[in-house]
């Protein structure tokens, strides 16, 4: 279950991690988002600000057609 | 020209924090380079006396190359270029061994042109089944652990690979204790000593140790391939009887002389060289953190090249702030896949989970000074702020 999509396919980085940040405070604490993304380095980015940024990488979610997702708790 | 004439060069010098791309030529280099192309032209291998002379200055050369990266004379060939060390001394180390040993090993933060020939090699030796290259993790600061790459050596691994310390963010390996663990299974080592040389001892233990003079202040087109007398190597290319039967084709004898003038000299100042830009590294990497919010500093705190600190900032499109820190005359490069022709970002900084975009490598010359990190750290939070204001953060 998650609480926001963000489509971020063609976007290059670090314009789906921008996306996030500014998105997840539209999510309550505990809430997840799936963030698309087809950039190679947002495998790597959201995992990073994650930790940066004190929230949560809930891990890979379900592909949206060829792009891979990510998800992301709001812990605070 | 005068050679003396440095004026010009050291005034575009300035801001210039790309060490680990290529050192500036040591002033040392370039009187012996002069006076090379008038004393040591003629060709090595004949036997008439210019010729002599070129051989005597050729070896005088490797002599000093040798007693640095600790190997005998004879073990030191002189190749054109790093890259050139590392693919022949990974084709010939691996083409000497037995047909059944296929596999590579390398750590996942090795320079590209390791990983390259190792991919090329285990295609070249496995056919199509798929390359064998077992690629050995690494942690959050870009080291390997000894135990993981011990593990990943078998009994048909071919060749083993390992840098001295990274070219990206400047973790220091644990060359030592991985040459005892390949040593154990007797699996030849390649060490990739182009980071380290000139800057700091090289660890004992390596079957093969490559390097490239221009990043110790030496000429372009001068690559150091040193084979020990112990180990295997056997040619993968065409017949030549230059340097010993390893490397095809005319020395370059001048570039020779200049990268080992430039190389004793980085020796003798190496330890006050180290001092002097782990403090100037030490106050980036402190202030980095303290001027400007979301940064990340990556790689080793401690244990890691005196010269060179990495870090990624959030939000920030990597090839914006190289040319933002060119417009304020700062020369850095940066891993981000924003910078490059590529999409992928660097290797290393996906392999050790840090953010790849954003980033900035700064790595000290020898001329640095310290006003110009002063100004530096001056500039980069107000050029991060601005870029980030742009992206709407």
């Amino acid at each position: 279950m998650t609480d926001l999509d963000l489509d971020c396919r063609g976007k290059r980085c670090p314009l789906p991690v921008i996306e996030l940040a500014k998105r997840i405070g539209d999510v309550p604490v505990g809430g997840i988002i799936r963030v698309i993304a087809d950039d190679p380095a947002a495998a790597t980015d959201i995992p990073a600000w994650c930790r940066m940024r004190e929230h949560e990488y809930a891990g890979p979610g379900e592909p949206e057609a060829t792009a891979p997702s990510y998800l992301v708790r709001r812990i605070r | 020209m005068d050679p003396t004439r440095t004026d010009g060069a050291a005034q575009s010098r300035q801001g210039y924090f790309d060490a680990a791309s290529t050192e500036p030529l040591h002033p040392a280099a370039r009187d012996v380079w002069l006076a090379a192309i008038d004393d040591g032209w003629a060709d090595p291998a004949r036997l008439y006396g210019s010729a002599r002379r070129a051989r005597v200055l050729l070896d005088n050369a490797r002599e000093l190359v040798a007693a640095v990266i600790g190997s005998k004379p004879d073990e030191v060939s002189f190749t054109s270029s790093g890259t050139q060390a590392v693919q022949l001394g990974m084709l010939g180390t691996a083409r000497a061994r037995d047909r059944s040993a296929a596999g590579i090993v390398a750590s996942a933060v090795e320079h590209s042109s390791v990983l390259h020939t190792a991919r090329h090699l285990a295609m070249e030796r496995t056919g199509q089944t798929g390359p064998d290259v077992r690629i050995v993790e690494v942690d959050r600061l870009g080291r390997v652990d000894t135990a993981a790459f011990a593990a990943a050596l078998t009994p048909d691994t071919a060749l083993a690979c390992l840098q001295t310390a990274n070219h990206e963010v400047g973790t220091v390996q644990p060359v030592e204790a991985v040459a005892d663990a390949c040593q154990a299974r007797t699996v030849p080592l390649l060490v990739d000593a182009a980071q380290t040389v000139g800057r700091q001892p090289v660890p004992g233990g390596w079957s093969v140790l490559t390097a490239s003079a221009h990043k110790w202040g030496g000429p372009p087109g001068v690559g150091v391939l040193a084979v020990g007398r112990k180990t295997r190597w056997r040619s993968a290319l065409p017949e030549d009887e230059r340097e010993g039967g390893r490397v095809p084709g005319f020395e370059n004898v001048p570039g020779v002389l200049a990268a080992a003038a430039a190389l004793r000299a980085r020796v003798e100042e190496a330890d006050e060289l180290a001092r002097r830009h782990r403090e100037l590294i030490d106050r980036i990497r402190q202030e980095v953190p303290r001027r400007i919010p979301d940064v990340e500093v990556v790689g080793a705190p401690v244990d890691r090249l005196a010269h060179l600190v990495t870090f990624s900032c959030l939000y920030v499109n990597g090839e914006a702030l190289v040319t933002e820190l060119d417009r304020a005359g700062f020369a850095v490069n940066s891993g981000s896949s924003c910078t490059a022709s590529t999409l992928r970002p660097s290797h290393v900084l996906e392999a050790m989970g840090v953010l790849t975009h954003g980033n900035v490598r700064v790595s000290l010359s020898r001329d640095v000074s310290g006003d110009d990190v002063d100004r530096f750290l001056d500039v980069l939070p107000e050029v991060v702020a601005r870029l980030r204001s742009e992206a709407g953060m």
